[in-house]
């Protein structure tokens, strides 16, 4: 329907609408295409502080260098850690709140309101709860959750959160969790509220039980939910800063890529690394999002 | 036409509500669900839970050991200590807050104003090119923005706005540019093309079409997009950070904070809590009174409605 009308506009009509969006074009263009082109310039050459008057390029030496730093693949290391846990506790704990809520309950705009207050909130702010919260001490000196987890009986699982390198990540990845599994849960919601009744109502006359229905009528239909998650997450993921600044700063312990760019950028006053680790982190995501976009551009073309 | 998630998730489900005497598999179940949910509401609610109660308990009085317990008696001077510091707390929030508010207002009005002419567009006016363009667009909203940071900072600090917090207004407006056509053109996409067929003879009518037919139709597309960028824009701490590089005088709420709790003096809890608390008000109260639209902002970034 929509082709049919394009064909008919005038040429006037077509080269307006590029005349209102192109302002804005120009702007993505230069501020988004242009400024990842120059950091990946910036990225070839040995700049390393803002006044260097002389500045060589040095190829992909700052892309090798990476390999064998151990900070940077320690940074790297931890952001896997934290992306596993993150996205398998978020996709969890929000499908297990949709499965809750999607027959309809009552009072169930209080609960979903409450759910999902969390992502109006700054990580920063969260995170200054959750520096205070997640105190190390255990036992007799515990306090905030360790103390709380004595309370009801779950001592064992006290924790040194992310003070020990060993646990760090994963702890780190608690708070994350609990902010963004509102998202999770909307996005499912949405997709258990999209199939249409009758399916259910069609598998219950031919004997279904309630456990099959999920199971074969309805999981299924979940599949483009779970992808659109799944990418949502990982680029939130892989992008984590805020979160990983307000609980614990620059601290090694819980370094990641973007802090460790930060770190390398600000303090070290490093461009050329900084811009290298930065297009790192653009590949990793451009790797999980272009796929994403391409398949949502031809969902486009079909409507 | 792709359905409203929004429409979706808070449809009410009469089928599903129907009235009627459940049996006893089906009550321990629906037990089971108060019982789950509420739980949840705790676990979810605790951390806002902390900073309240922990704000009402004055400035020095805070441990850690009783960051559960209620107040013995209500003490608001962490309040006032938070929000325009003391001499043993020389940092406030007062200041960050106001700056914040001011630039946040003015970038979501120009991202909103841009936002819509573009979805219009790219819904209505289709050009050759016009998806591919449209998706080109769409993955700036999804790039690390440390990969344009430095150079960004550069063109900031040549052109000298990095000296005034309108260096923020700039980088919310230019990186908000995808999100808001996007949530405007889906608006647009739902409006029916018949509406605007009779008018579509020229350029001229373009104009004229957006203007009488469009705009008047857009309020709550403008009242997503502004409160979207009003809260990204409020919670972000990276470009702040990068672009007026720490400093004091540009401090925006984020910033502010984190100095706030981040620094190697004396700690106060109940101060940051409060701190915190304050900070988080002005989204909290937005998504309170208007969380629909707010949802519909976040749902938007999956690209689906």
């Amino acid at each position: 329907m929509a082709k049919l009308t394009t064909n008919r506009h005038s040429l006037r009509t077509r080269i307006g609408g590029l005349f209102f969006v192109l302002p804005s074009i120009i702007t993505v263009l230069i501020f988004v295409y242009g400024m990842i082109i120059w950091s990946i310039n910036v990225s070839l050459t040995d700049q390393n502080s803002g006044r260097k008057k002389e500045i060589n390029y040095v190829g992909l030496k700052n892309y090798t260098d990476l390999i064998s730093d151990d900070r940077f693949t320690h940074a790297l290391g931890n952001l896997v850690k934290f992306t596993i846990v993150f996205i398998l506790g978020t996709l969890v704990t929000g499908f297990i709140m949709a499965l809750l809520l999607e027959k309809g309950i009552k009072g169930e705009g209080f609960f979903r309101s409450f759910y999902l207050y969390p992502m109006a909130i700054s990580f920063i702010a969260m995170g200054t709860v959750f520096n205070w919260l997640l105190n190390s001490a255990r036992d007799g000196e515990a306090g905030g959750i360790n103390l709380a987890l004595q309370k009801i009986g779950l001592g064992f699982l006290q924790n040194d959160w992310y003070v020990s390198e060993r646990g760090a990540m994963y702890a780190m990845a608690l708070p994350a969790i609990w902010q963004m599994s509102g998202y999770v849960l909307a996005l499912f919601l949405a997709g258990f509220r999209g199939i249409p009744d009758d399916m259910r109502e069609a598998a219950r006359v031919d004997g279904a039980s309630e456990s099959q229905i999920y199971r074969y009528v309805l999981f299924p239909q979940l599949t483009p939910t779970l992808l659109t998650v799944l990418i949502i997450l990982g680029h939130i993921s892989m992008k984590v800063f805020d979160l990983i600044i307000g609980i614990n700063g620059k601290s090694y312990v819980t370094q990641v890529v973007a802090v460790y760019m930060w770190e390398s950028t600000f303090d070290a006053r490093n461009y050329a690394k900084g811009t290298a680790i930065a297009i790192v982190l653009l590949v990793l995501i451009a790797i999980v999002v272009v796929p994403y976009l391409r398949y949502n551009n031809k969902q486009q073309a079909y409507r | 036409m792709s359905r409203d998630l929004v429409d979706l998730i808070t449809a009410k489900h009469d089928v599903r509500n129907k009235k009627r005497k459940l049996n006893g598999k089906e009550r321990f179940w629906l037990i089971f669900r108060y019982v789950s949910l509420t739980f949840i509401w705790f676990l979810i609610v605790m951390p806002i839970y902390v900073m309240v109660i922990n704000s009402l308990k004055g400035v020095k009085n805070v441990y850690l050991i009783n960051a559960f317990k209620l107040p013995e008696r209500l003490d608001f001077s962490a309040w006032s200590v938070a929000w325009s510091g003391t001499d043993y707390f020389p940092q406030s929030i007062s200041e960050s807050m106001t700056r914040t508010l001011i630039f946040v207002i003015q970038s979501s009005i120009i991202s909103a104003v841009i936002g819509s002419i573009n979805g219009y567009v790219f819904a209505k006016w289709k050009f050759k090119g016009s998806n591919l363009i449209f998706t080109l667009f769409l993955f700036g909203m999804f790039i690390p923005y440390q990969a344009i940071m430095i150079p960004l900072v550069r063109v900031a600090t040549e052109v000298g706005i990095n000296k005034s917090i309108y260096v923020l207004v700039f980088a919310h407006v230019i990186y908000g540019i995808p999100i808001c056509t996007l949530i405007f053109r889906n608006y647009y996409e739902a409006i029916p093309n018949e509406l605007i067929e009779a008018g579509r003879v020229d350029k001229a009518s373009m104009i004229r079409i957006y203007r009488s037919i469009i705009l008047p139709l857009s309020i709550p597309a403008f009242v997503v997009v502004l409160i979207w960028q009003f809260t990204s824009a409020w919670n972000d701490f990276l470009f702040a950070i990068f672009l007026t590089g720490g400093s004091p005088k540009l401090s925006v709420a984020t910033t502010a904070l984190n100095f706030i709790t981040g620094s190697s003096n004396q700690v106060y809890y109940g101060v940051n809590m409060t701190a915190s608390l304050i900070v988080s008000l002005p989204t909290l109260i937005v998504y309170i009174f208007l969380g629909r639209y707010f949802l519909r902002g976040l749902l938007s970034g999956s690209l689906k409605g």
